[in-house]
This record gives C-alpha cells, structure tokens and sequence, in this order.
C-alpha cells in the first residue's frame, strides 16, 4: 500500500448527531463541517448554486445538500434524517442531521439511537430555550454517551466570556441531572468558522478544541470489560456439506461486551448452559471477539438454540422476563393504546405482547408529567406497561443500548409504532422525579 | 489464534477499538444475516458493478462455511459492457450461485417497452425489475445502494418497504432505530434492503484492497474508443453511438461506475492498479455519479421520481 492508503485506512468510524433548527445556525455548521473537510464536491456545490439561483438565493443554501427529498425542497424544511459522510485524516464521520422542531422529535430519536455523540446547538443571544431543553433530553433518553454543546454565534455577542460561561453552566447542571456522562461546552460562529475546523482568534480565553478536534478525538468506544457480554443469535450455520458435515455455528453480532473461547456460557431464554469452543470471525478463528463485530459462535453441547436466542456469560445472565416496564418515543402517526395487541421486536426476537397501561406521558421540554393519558400519539414520549406472550432476556437500556431497546410494531399492517427503552427514564437526579408518578418506581425484573 | 481485527494507532489506549472497514463490514454482515433470518426468498441485485461485487463478497463471508442461502438477479439492459457480463458469469460458476436474468431487450423486442428518443435504458429497467420480483415471489431485495450515491438515497432505509408496485413513498418511510430492522411486509409487498448504505465510495475500494476482490477489467486505465456527449465520455459500440456528428478518439480511461453504456461516462484516468485507483478517488473533486451520470444530471429529482417508480 502507498502510505495515502495506509494513512486513509487507519481510522475509526464515529457516529453523531446534530440537533437545532435553522435558526440555530444547523444547516451552516453542518455546511461548514462538510465543506471546510473537502467533502462537497465541485458537482454537488455546483449543483446546490444552481437550485439557489433558480429560487433566487444569491448565496448558495446549504440545506439543499441534505434536504433531498422533492417536499424538503419545496417547504424549505427538513422532514427527515439525512445522512451525510465525511472523513479527516484521522477518522470517518457518519453524521444524523435531524430537524430540532417538536414535531420532529421521532426523527432526533432516531438519530440518536445509534450516535456515539450529539452536538446540541444553541443561539449565544438566546442561550438555553426550550427546545434545547428538549435536545438534551432526547440525548439523556437515548443515553448518547457524550454531548457537545455548540454555542453559536458568538460572534453576535462579541465573543464575551461570560455569556457563554453563564450558558455553558447552565447547560451543564440540566444536563448532568439528566445522567449525562459527558458534556463539552465549545463557544463557536459557524457562519465566521470560529472554533469549528480552526481556532478563533477572537476568542483567548477559550482553551478548549474546536467542535472538528472534539470529534477527531472522543474515544468511540467505552471499556468493554465492563460491560455484560451480550450475543443475540442471528442465524444458525449449518453447511452439511462433504467438507463440513458437522460445522454447526450461531451467527450473530456482538451486542456489548468481549466472548472468549473456553467462556461457560448461558442460553436465554432456555437457561441451558454450555462453553464457548471456537469463535469465527468472518473468515478468521480467534479466541478472542468484542462488541460489535459479526462472527460465529461455536459450542461444546448440541443444545436448540435458534434465531432470537440470547447467549450470555454464565455467571452474568440478565434475568427473562414477560413484563416490560420502558419508556417510548411513539414514532407512527396511528396512535399507541392501553389495551392494544402489537408485536414486539427485541435484538432478533419478536413475540406478540399487549400494552397493560400508558401511565404517564412525558413533556420533554420542562419534564413534566402528565398522568394516563391513555393514548400516545406521534412525537410523545411516554412510560408505558407491556405484557409479552414469551419471556425476553431483556436488560436495563442504561446498561445495554443494544439489548435494552425495542420496538412495538402493528401486527396488521407492519407500521413501527413506537421505540421502546427498557427501565428507567433518565440516570441521575431527574430519574426519581420523572419516575416518581409510577406505581414501581425502581426497575425490578 | 489471533483477533482478527486490527486495532488503530490512535486508539491504542482501547484495546478494542474496531477500525472503521471492520464496523462497515460487521454492519453489512448483520443486515444480511438479519434477513436470512426473517425472509423466505431473498436475492441480490448483481449487475457485476462494484458495489454489488462487494455486497456479494459480504455475503459470502456472512454465512461461510454455508453456501450463500440467496439467489442472484441481473436486470440486463442489453447495452452491458462485455467485460462485465464475462465477470458476472465467471462469479456465478466460481460460487456455484443461482442466476436469474431480467432482459430490457426482451421486453423490447416484445413491444412492452419502447426504446427512448436518447437511447438510454437506464428508466428502462424498472419494469423488468419489478415484474421479476413479482414473477420470482421476491420478499426481500438486496440492492448496492450507497447514501452518499444521491441526496434521495441519503434519506433512504436499510429496510426500505415496497408496495405490490415496487413503488417508494419517502414520506411514509418507517423510523430505523438503533440496529433493529423492521420487515414486516404484506403478500405481494417486498423490502429493498441496502447493506452498504453507509460505506462511501472510497470504503468500498479500500475494503476492495483490503480483501483482495477482483474486479471487472474496465475499473482500471485502459485505451478505449470513446466520444464525448453533454461532457461524458461514452463508448462507441452498438447500443447506438456515436451519432454522425460525434467524433470518436482513443483516451486512456476507466470506469468508476458501471452501467448501462449508453448513460455511464468514462473518466481520463491512468490508474491501473487499486492503488493509483484510491488515490484518485482520494483527490477527485467529483461524485461518481456527478462524473459519471447522464440520467442523474436531468432534473433535481431524477434519482427521486425513478426511486419512486421502483428503480434500484
């Protein structure tokens, strides 16, 4: 390899979410991050000018990158996520840039389901409003590991110290009594490229990096060590063929957590045990594999495992269960009902369940509660009560993304209606208050 | 024995780092083993183009030492260059795969398409397409789609529900959370799945590299007779050009997408090894699709409005 394809090769992947409207200065940070990393093409800039011209913009509207779809295009707003790609010399990027409205929230949800990290936006003039409120709640729900709070525009209040100090504590104390673990407060102009790629030079009393060296460097995975071993069984391998007649292996991606070969493990929801006596990794035996690598698992015992089984550490198996007690962001535009049948899918498993009670819905902005509202609709978070037909090796979504999420879908017509987290709302101090109007306010399998 | 995965110098305090072709590949992986488990009759769109060559190298190492449990369909628009059919063909005997053809100049030569005026089959395709995964009782459909590709496909799902028309309703797409896909489907309906949505096009070729893949000839330099036509580079050939004013000439070129000839370009290049190709990729200041695409450069939403109808 020529040392541009080793120095190419040699990255990790980081997954983040932006969160904030228009108005925030979004679409020219996520603009700015996109051009000043080479990655708008002559073409796609060329082509951005010309759609700008003929709706006679003078500048160049850089949502019209992202806005792709022919109604974004038309109503000038963002609908849906869009996925953008960029890459630095020292790591690749996959950003979800979601719209910040309310009624967009299912959309930031999703975003942030799978991000490592979220920048939240806010106006320096207007610091912490409600919706950012909002923003810093979705992150907390869907525990996003760190948090970047970008104050914008700070060239609009001359790049002061104090306005952005007194935002950046404010932020942080709402934050931190979220659960947030980590929150990096960066004083940024998108529009002048203050502390977003290069540092400013209007601004010396911040030591901190610019929002591009926060994302080179955040480490992107936490110490899988001390996470619970996780290993949802995807797809049962069995050639039969003259060269493997007897090759029997459980395909699967690693959901938390490291499996070693000679590892006594547990089969859930069954509770058979057995040991771990090859691990393939596509293509490759090692003795060793992490979270969230694809391979095979091979055992000791020829015990039924199937599809939407769980394999876990013997010694550190999560508990099965038939009642559900999570919070849910409903997705769909048909309601969620007490009463309702719907199916439930967990890691590979999907069974049929029944909603026994909606006890509170969630209003993110200020977190209060508003008890048995009896019905959610589109863009409302919510606690609710499942009972599912056959036990599920559930964890507690703050212990386990991977494992701790799911989703209730209509059996009639397939529709995803909500997005569940297993447990408790928020880590930290909100936890109690936001849980406090349930019956059981401590998760108890 | 050893892990198989290299960890990255910058993380060298994390022992289990993955780098980032090792997360795209463990990524594609799931989804094809996701859909092995929850789908009757599954294929993968091969056409012989990169991507669907990675897709199937992926495939292949998901469920080793099994045998691929998918079929393969070719939607031929009968303007196909030779040296990718050669390949296509060589594949599908190395791995002992089912192939099934749908051919444009059928439907063509029996009055249930009519050429168009600029003589590209591109739009043509959708309706072979559709009616073999209708004729083949298709539920799920792997496609090579890439997000970065086009902003209409940066909205696109993994798991992309299609009606009985194959058509795609972008406003009526189903939220995607975390890794859990949704495939519920009714009869008649079926789900276009995008295993390599997040891979850009310089993942693709380093992973390429990384895992050795061949690949069609024409990726590479080589001296081809070509004409230019709105800025494009195109082959001369029998799919119908050059007109009589367009002058032909012999270039040093490659292909950085493969398509149907009568829409995909030729870039100057003299890249002949994956190397040089990377590197190119690296520094080029165009999208493949900007360099490379006749049919994307007709309107906004070209890419939308065939997406749409049941395109790729």
């Amino acid at each position: 390899m020529t040392t541009t394809a080793e120095q190419l090769s040699a990255t990790t992947l980081l997954r983040f979410a932006t969160a904030g409207s228009v108005d925030d200065g979004k679409s020219t940070l996520v603009g700015r991050l996109l051009h000043d990393s080479k990655s708008v093409l002559t073409d796609q800039l060329e082509a951005v000018e010309q759609a700008s011209l003929n709706r006679g913009q003078e500048a160049p509207d850089l949502a019209l990158l992202t806005d792709g779809l022919r109604a974004e295009r038309e109503q000038g707003i963002t609908i849906d996520v869009a996925y953008r790609y960029f890459a630095t010399t020292r790591r690749r990027f996959i950003l979800a840039d979601t719209p910040g409205h309310v009624q967009y929230t299912r959309n930031m949800v999703t975003g942030a389901s799978t991000a490592e990290l979220a920048v939240v936006l806010v106006d320096a003039r207007n610091g912490v409003v409600e919706q950012t409120r909002r923003h810093a709640a979705v992150a907390a729900l869907l525990r996003v590991p760190h948090v970047v709070l970008a104050v914008n525009k700070m060239d609009l209040v001359d790049y002061a110290e104090p306005v952005f100090a007194s935002i950046a504590e404010e932020f942080t104390a709402y934050a931190a009594s979220l659960g947030v673990p980590e929150i990096t407060a960066i004083p940024i102009s998108a529009l002048a490229g203050d502390n977003v790629v290069e540092p400013s030079a209007h601004m010396d009393w911040y030591g901190g990096p610019t929002v591009l060296e926060h994302l080179e460097t955040v480490p992107v995975s936490h110490d899988l060590t001390a996470c619970h071993a996780r290993f949802p069984v995807q797809y049962v391998i069995r050639p039969q063929s003259a060269e493997h007649p007897d090759y029997r292996g459980y395909a699967g991606q690693i959901a938390a957590g490291v499996f070693r070969v000679g590892e006594s493990v547990s089969v859930l929801p069954s509770g058979r045990t057995t040991t771990i006596t090859g691990i393939d990794a596509l293509g490759e035996s090692v003795d060793i594999a992490w979270a969230p690598q694809s391979v095979t698992l091979r055992l000791a015992d020829d015990i039924d495992i199937s599809r939407g089984d769980l394999i876990a550490p013997a010694d550190d198996a999560p508990p099965v269960t038939q009642d559900v007690e999570a919070t849910v962001c409903h997705v769909a535009d048909q309601p969620l009902s007490v009463g309702q049948r719907v199916l439930l899918k967990h890691t590979t498993r999907t069974v049929k369940a029944i909603v026994k009670d909606i006890p509170s819905r969630l209003t993110l902005d200020d977190l209060s509660q508003h008890p048995a509202p009896g019905q959610l609709v589109a863009n409302d978070i919510g606690r609710v009560v499942v009972r599912t037909a056959e036990p599920l090796a559930l964890d507690p979504y703050e212990d386990s993304r991977r494992t701790g999420s799911f989703l209730l879908i209509d059996p009639a017509d397939g529709t995803t209606l909500s997005a569940g987290m297993a447990g408790a709302a928020f880590a930290g101090a909100a936890a109690e208050a936001v849980v406090a109007a349930d019956d059981d306010a401590e998760w108890d399998f | 024995m050893s892990a198989v995965t290299t960890t990255v110098s910058e993380d060298t305090a994390n022992p289990y780092a993955l780098s980032h072709l090792d997360s795209l590949e463990s990524e594609a992986v799931h989804i094809f083993r996701e859909v092995a488990g929850e789908f009757e009759r599954p294929v993968i769109l091969f056409s012989g183009g990169k991507d669907s060559i990675v897709m199937l190298h992926l495939a292949l190492k998901a469920f080793a030492p099994a045998p691929v449990p998918f079929t393969l369909l070719h939607v031929d628009t009968g303007h196909n260059f030779p040296e990718v059919l050669d390949y296509r063909d060589r594949t599908v005997a190395k791995h002992g795969l089912r192939l099934h053809v749908a051919s444009v100049q059928e439907y063509i030569d029996a009055g249930k398409l009519r050429e168009r005026p600029d003589g590209t089959r591109n739009p043509l395709q959708t309706v072979p397409l559709t009616e073999a995964i209708q004729r083949h009782r298709f539920d799920a459909v792997f496609g090579g789609g890439r997000r970065d590709e086009e902003k209409a496909r940066a909205k696109e799902r993994v798991f992309s529900l299609r009606d009985e028309f194959s058509q795609w309703d972008p406003r009526r797409q189903r939220p995607e959370l975390w890794q859990l896909y949704n495939g519920r489907h009714a009869p008649g309906e079926h789900v276009r799945v995008f295993p390599i949505s997040n891979w850009t096009e310089l993942d693709v070729w380093q992973y390429i590299e990384r895992e050795g893949i061949e690949l069609p000839e024409i990726y590479f330099a080589h001296e081809r007779e070509v004409f230019n036509r709105n800025g494009m580079w195109l082959t001369a050939g029998h799919w119908g050009g050059p007109k009589e004013h367009e002058a032909t000439e012999t270039r040093l070129v490659r292909y950085r997408t493969v398509g149907d000839m009568s829409c995909t370009g030729a870039v100057d290049s003299d890249a002949t090894t994956l190397d040089a190709v990377i590197t190119e990729i690296a520094a080029s200041r165009l999208t493949e699709r900007g360099a490379t695409r006749a049919d994307d450069k007709m309107s906004e939403a070209a890419m939308e409005d065939r997406k749409r109808e049941g395109y790729f």
